[in-house]
C-alpha cells in the first residue's frame, strides 16, 4: 500500500465507497447504484478539483472519521455536519487540507441524513463492471466500511478546485415528490390513487438504500391476482402488500412483481435521499 | 402489444406471452445494435420488456405499436450445460405435486432444454423456462432464510439457480457447483436473456459447467 491511502477510525452507523453507478446491467439482474445525493456527491468532488464520477464516502446519520496517510484536500457536502481536523473546526461544503496523519472527523447530520467526503484524486478502490459503488443489495462493490478498513486514493487530478464555497439546497422538512402515474396505476382503486395524490405519509425508519419507505393510509388494490415480475426504474413508486408506498432507489431490484403506481421525478430523488424518518411525504400528480 | 409511459423516459412494453416477450426483446436488441434505437437498459420480463433511457418515450411508444415484431429468430450459441445433483430438499414434494417418483422428477427435468427468459433478484440469477405448464409448482409456504448458493430450484414455471446464499422461497430439486456469476469473469454471467440451458445429472460432487 502507498501512501496514497486513507485509514477509517470510526466508520459510523453506515459509511459506504459510492461514484456514479453501474447502470446498463438491468438485464442481468444487476442494480445501478451509486450516490442517492448525487448532485451532493458531484460538489463534493468539485470542491476538490475531481471528475464528477470520482468515487467519494457516502456517510449516513452520523458521519465517519478517517486519517489519511498523506496530506489530501478533502470536502464534504450533502447532509450539513460539523467538520474537524485534529479537534479543529473545518468548513463544510469547502476545500479542507488534512495533514498526513491528521483525523479528519465528519460529524452528525445536523439536518438531513447522508453526507458526501470526496477527496482529491478520489477513492479507488478495484472497480466491478466500471464501478466502485458498494451495492447493497446484491453485494457487489467494497463492503460498507469498518473500522481499521484501509482505501487506497488516486492522484489528484492536479486541478484547481473550480467553487471555493457552494450552496447547496436544504433538506427537506417535508418531502414534495412529483410523480407521473403508471404504469401500474389502474391495479389501484380510483380512491386509492385518490389517497395516494392527496394525503400526506412519512418516511419509515425501515428506509434504506434500496428504497424510501413510507408510513401512511394504504393504497387497495382495485383486483386480487399477480403481477408477473417487470422490469423497474430509479424513482419508481411500488405498492407491496401492506398497502403503503416504496420509492426505489438507487439499489433497487430491476425486476419486481408488486405493481408500479407512479414513478417519481429524477431530480426530485436527491431530496428524497436526505429525508429522516419521520419526515412528511406528498406525492404530487405531475402529468403523464 | 402495450406501451405504458414510464416516468419521463422510460417504456414498458407488455405483450401476451414470453414468447412474444422473447421475439420483442430479440428486435430490439437488433435495432440498438444497428444504431436505430438509444436506450440505457433493455431489461426482459415474464411478459414485458422494459426500455429505460430513452429520450421520446412516447414516440417509441408509436412505433413499437405500429409496426409488426417479426418473430423470434432461432435460437442462437450453444447450450450451456450445468452439472446438478438432484438431492435437493424439495424433490420429494415436487415429485410428489407432479404424481411421480424423485427420481423421475430428475429425469423429466434434465430432459428438458431450458432457455433464459430474464434475469432479476439477484446478479446472474435467470429465470428459466422449458417445463410444460401442467409441472409449475407453487412456492414454499415458508422461506428459507438461508438457500445455499448453486441450489437448483423451480417455483412456478421457473427454474433458477441461486449464484450466491440467499433468502428464497422457491422449491430446492439440487445443487450444482457451477459458478453463475463472477465479477472478475467476462462475462461476469453465465446465463443472460436468451441464454440455452441443460442441466446434466451427476451422482458425485459436480464438474465445473462449461458451455457446449
Amino acid at each position: 500500500m502507498t501512501d496514497r491511502a486513507l485509514a477509517v477510525v470510526r466508520a459510523g452507523a453506515l459509511t459506504t465507497v459510492q461514484d456514479t453507478g453501474r447502470p446498463g446491467h438491468a438485464h442481468l439482474g444487476v442494480p445501478r447504484s451509486g450516490a442517492l445525493d448525487a448532485p451532493a456527491a458531484a460538489l463534493a468532488n468539485r470542491l476538490v478539483g475531481n471528475p464528477p464520477q470520482a468515487a467519494v464516502l457516502e456517510t449516513t446519520l452520523n458521519g465517519v472519521a478517517v486519517r489519511p496517510r498523506s496530506a489530501v484536500t478533502a470536502a464534504v457536502a450533502g447532509a450539513p455536519c460539523a467538520v474537524t481536523v485534529d479537534g479543529r473546526p473545518a468548513p463544510w461544503s469547502a476545500p479542507v487540507h488534512v495533514p498526513a496523519g491528521a483525523v479528519l472527523d465528519i460529524g452528525p447530520a445536523d439536518l438531513g441524513l447522508r453526507s458526501y467526503v470526496a477527496f482529491a484524486g478520489g477513492v479507488i478502490v478495484d472497480p466491478v463492471l466500471g464501478s466502485r459503488s458498494t451495492d447493497l443489495l446484491s453485494g457487489l462493490g467494497p463492503a460498507p466500511l469498518a473500522d481499521g478498513t484501509v482505501l487506497p486514493l488516486g492522484i489528484p487530478a492536479n486541478l484547481h478546485a473550480r467553487v471555493d464555497v457552494a450552496p447547496q439546497p436544504s433538506p427537506p422538512t417535508e418531502l414534495l415528490l412529483r410523480v407521473t402515474l403508471g404504469p401500474r396505476d389502474d391495479w389501484f382503486t380510483p380512491e386509492a390513487v385518490r389517497t395516494f395524490t392527496t394525503r400526506t405519509y412519512e418516511v419509515s425508519p425501515a428506509s434504506n438504500r434500496i428504497g424510501l419507505r413510507t408510513r401512511g393510509p394504504a393504497l387497495e388494490r382495485a383486483a386480487a391476482g399477480e403481477l408477473p415480475s417487470e422490469g423497474m426504474v430509479l424513482g419508481a413508486v411500488q405498492v407491496p402488500p401492506d398497502g403503503r408506498p416504496v420509492v426505489f432507489l438507487a439499489d433497487h431490484p430491476t425486476t419486481g412483481g408488486y405493481p408500479v403506481i407512479a414513478v417519481v421525478r429524477p431530480e426530485d430523488l436527491p431530496a428524497a435521499a436526505q429525508a429522516v424518518p419521520g419526515t412528511p411525504v406528498r406525492f404530487i400528480a405531475a402529468g403523464r | 402489444m402495450r406501451a405504458l409511459q414510464v416516468g419521463g423516459d422510460a417504456l414498458l412494453v407488455e405483450v401476451s406471452s414470453g414468447e412474444q416477450a422473447r421475439a420483442l426483446h430479440a428486435e430490439l436488441l437488433r435495432r440498438r445494435a444497428e444504431g436505430s434505437l438509444s436506450v440505457r437498459e433493455i431489461v426482459p420480463a415474464a411478459r414485458t420488456v422494459l426500455l429505460d433511457g430513452v429520450t421520446d418515450p412516447a414516440r417509441l411508444a408509436s412505433e413499437l405499436t405500429a409496426a409488426e415484431t417479426p418473430a423470434a429468430p432461432p435460437r442462437a450459441g450453444g447450450v450451456v450445460e450445468l452439472p446438478v445433483r438432484y438431492d435437493g430438499p424439495d424433490l420429494a414434494d415436487v415429485a410428489a405435486h407432479w404424481g411421480v417418483g424423485p427420481e423421475e422428477a430428475a429425469r423429466i427435468h434434465a430432459d428438458t432444454e431450458f432457455t433464459v427468459a430474464f434475469c432479476g433478484f439477484a446478479p446472474g440469477f435467470g429465470y428459466l423456462t422449458g417445463l410444460p405448464a401442467h409441472y409449475d409448482v407453487p412456492r414454499r409456504a415458508t422461506p428459507r432464510t438461508a438457500v445455499p448458493a448453486g441450489s437448483v430450484a423451480l417455483a412456478g414455471p421457473y427454474t433458477g439457480v441461486y449464484p450466491r446464499s440467499s433468502p428464497g422461497g422457491w422449491q430446492l430439486i439440487g445443487i450444482t457447483d457451477a459458478v453463475l456469476w463472477d465479477h472478475a469473469r467476462v462475462p461476469a454471467a453465465l446465463l443472460s436473456p436468451g441464454t440455452r440451458v441443460r442441466f446434466v445429472p451427476v451422482t458425485a460432487p459436480a464438474s465445473t459447467a462449461r458451455p457446449a
